[in-house]
């Protein structure tokens, strides 16, 4: 018996919320009493597996075959799915990302084991996992448990914390080949347009967000009148007064579903029932009046801020600070102060 | 091509959703709508299977109230309905649920595409479809954000999938279950026509015992509902003669909270 915890990495860097879901496992592991054993599929895989010593597993299951080397589901679960029939591990755990969703759901339905998704805390009960998630939405909570001798869980980015790093400490490694062949395979990756080196928002510890209000842009757009110019107006106010911010901060750039839905920023950018998930230490709302769709998405934030002109706008009801004023004035003030303090 | 889609009722977006005395989610009196992410995998079942001069059915697992998002399906324009009856825990638990619905594409015989919105918002995951991907032994391939191309004669079809780190193309072959992102399409509002064409359609009910299946027992168990616990937010409005004071002001308590 042990806790498995899939260490999900991406052109052979590891994503974050792994180590996350790796602290999360050694509290499980603990309160269980038995083994933590990380697993790590593809590229560099030995090395990583060695290093996930550092963040609290003994043991490390490494394998490096070529046909892993970009994640695709089909070879990474029928891979999982065989350690886990070998292993009989109490636990597999992974980061709630898109890829470590698929893979687990794919692999519980392998073995025919519960699946906790998405969990926001973890706890042990007469040696049951429970875990409570978010619904709705995020509007209301669920605790549940499996009943299954294996119970999956994926964990929400930034809600459990990784375990403290000791670099002196290394994982044992044992590697493995890939379960299918190269030509079993039916998915080709035919191309991939990197966007890497941007902040995810889901793992972001600040975001900056905008909405509605970013048409407000005094700026006079070119030759526009109407919706055209209200679209150029936000997307200059996004590239030149909350990018600055955001920048200043180390920050991730969100929005609110109107914002997006006015084309005035993609929607991966998106926070909200109909887009992503947050919950950063610090959330600072931008012409964002807090519709309860768009609290969806951010009521998890530590520190809320709003800045809008409307003094009644909901956010303010679920800010700690604000500021009551255009964000066209406030926000490039506020990079400035911050600017200053922070060099 | 028979292309098939699975939805079920939610309350509205904008629906206050909370659980009351007797430890039940509820959402008051609002009226239930289509799974939210689910508009834009009816509205891409539909321009599909246009496209392919094929059949397009919307596949609903639970009790009555489900017929409420079967019913917006049709009016939007799929051609065929039908609801598995099923208990609401068994379309809670993931495994239960993928057992019906691989023994409803099964009964179909002849679907060779799946399609699920991102998640369905009531149980706030998206396990259900890869599940069902798995127990037919059918290829998965999630976050689509536009389908290039799906070749009849080949059954290839070629997708870009908005993953966290970039943009993929991928393809596979078919049969397949896809899930779909918000801004693949533009789902469309239905039409007089359409709202009169589903308020007049009979939709069948399937069951397991009519579906000649067993359903596995659950494997998870719902301990508890609750509610969010309660935001205790002071909130100051940051007051100062102008905006750089008041900006300065912040800073110096966004540095207090410790959280650059």
């Amino acid at each position: 018996m042990s806790v498995f915890v899939w260490i999900e990495t991406f052109a052979g860097q590891v994503n974050a919320s792994s180590w996350e879901a790796l602290g999360a496992g050694r509290r499980l592991a603990d309160d269980l009493g038995v083994g933590l054993t990380a697993l790590v599929f593809g590229e560099n895989a030995a090395v990583i597996g060695a290093a996930a010593g550092q963040y609290g597993a003994a043991r490390a299951v490494a394998a490096a075959d070529d046909s892993l080397a970009a994640y695709r589901l089909e070879p990474y679960a029928a891979l999982l799915t065989q350690l886990v029939r070998e292993h009989r591990p109490a636990v597999v755990m992974a980061a709630a990302s898109s890829r470590g969703r698929e893979l687990l759901a794919s692999s519980a339905a392998d073995v025919g084991a519960g699946l906790i998704s998405e969990a926001l805390d973890l706890r042990v009960e007469a040696g049951k996992i429970i875990g409570t998630r978010p619904i709705y939405s995020g509007k209301a909570l669920m605790e549940m448990t499996s009943h299954t001798a294996t119970t999956f869980v994926t964990i929400r980015a930034r809600a459990f914390q990784a375990w403290p790093r000791q670099t002196a400490l290394s994982a044992d490694v044992s590697e493995v080949g890939a379960v299918l062949d190269s030509e079993d395979i039916g998915v080709q990756i035919e191309g991939f347009a990197s966007e890497i080196g941007k902040v995810n928002l889901s793992e972001a510890a600040i975001v900056v967000s905008g909405g509605r209000g970013m048409a407000n842009n005094p700026l006079e757009a070119p030759g526009l009148t109407g919706g055209e110019a209200s679209i150029w107006k936000a997307k200059e106010g996004f590239k030149n007064t909350l990018q600055p911010l955001a920048d200043v901060l180390g920050a991730a750039i969100g929005a609110s579903r109107a914002a997006v839905d006015a084309g005035y920023i993609p929607y991966e950018h998106q926070v909200g029932q109909t887009g992503k998930v947050v919950s950063p230490d610090l959330y600072i709302a931008c012409g964002i009046s807090g519709a309860i769709q768009h609290q969806a998405g951010m009521r998890g934030s530590k520190i809320i801020v709003a800045i809008n002109k409307d003094a009644a706008a909901p956010i303010f009801k679920l800010a700690r600070y604000g500021i009551v004023g255009d964000l066209y004035e406030a926000v490039p003030a506020l990079t400035k102060a911050l600017r200053e303090r922070l060099n | 091509m028979h292309i098939a889609a699975f939805t079920r009722s939610t309350p509205d977006t904008a629906a206050k959703v909370w659980v009351d005395d007797d430890g039940a989610v509820t959402w008051g009196d609002i009226a239930a709508v289509v799974n939210p992410w689910d508009e834009y995998s009816l509205e891409e079942t539909i321009v599909q299977a246009t496209r392919s001069g094929g059949k397009s059915t919307v596949i609903a697992i639970g009790p009555e109230l489900h017929n409420d998002a079967l019913k917006h399906s049709l009016a939007m324009g799929i051609q065929n309905g039908l609801r598995i009856d099923a208990r609401p825990a068994d379309i809670q638990d993931s495994l239960v649920w993928s057992a019906l619905a691989a023994a409803a594409i099964h009964k179909l015989a002849d679907v060779r595409l799946i399609v699920f919105g991102k998640e369905s918002v009531d149980v706030g995951t998206d396990q259900h479809g890869f599940q069902l991907a798995r127990r037919l032994g059918w290829t998965m391939l999630s976050c689509v954000s536009d389908i290039l191309a799906i070749d009849d004669e080949t059954g290839i079809i070629k997708v870009e999938r908005m993953l966290e780190q970039g943009k993929q193309t991928v393809s596979a072959g078919l049969p397949a279950v896809i899930s779909v992102m918000k801004g693949i399409n533009e789902p469309r509002y239905p039409n007089f026509l359409g709202i009169r064409r589903a308020a007049k359609a009979q939709i069948p009910v399937w069951t397991a015992a009519s579906m000649e299946v067993e359903p596995p027992a659950a494997a998870t168990t719902v301990l508890a509902y609750k509610n969010l616990p309660a935001r205790e937010i002071e909130t100051e409005i940051i007051a100062g003669q102008d905006v750089d004071e008041k900006a300065a002001i912040l800073a110096a308590r966004l540095f207090a909270e410790k959280v650059l």
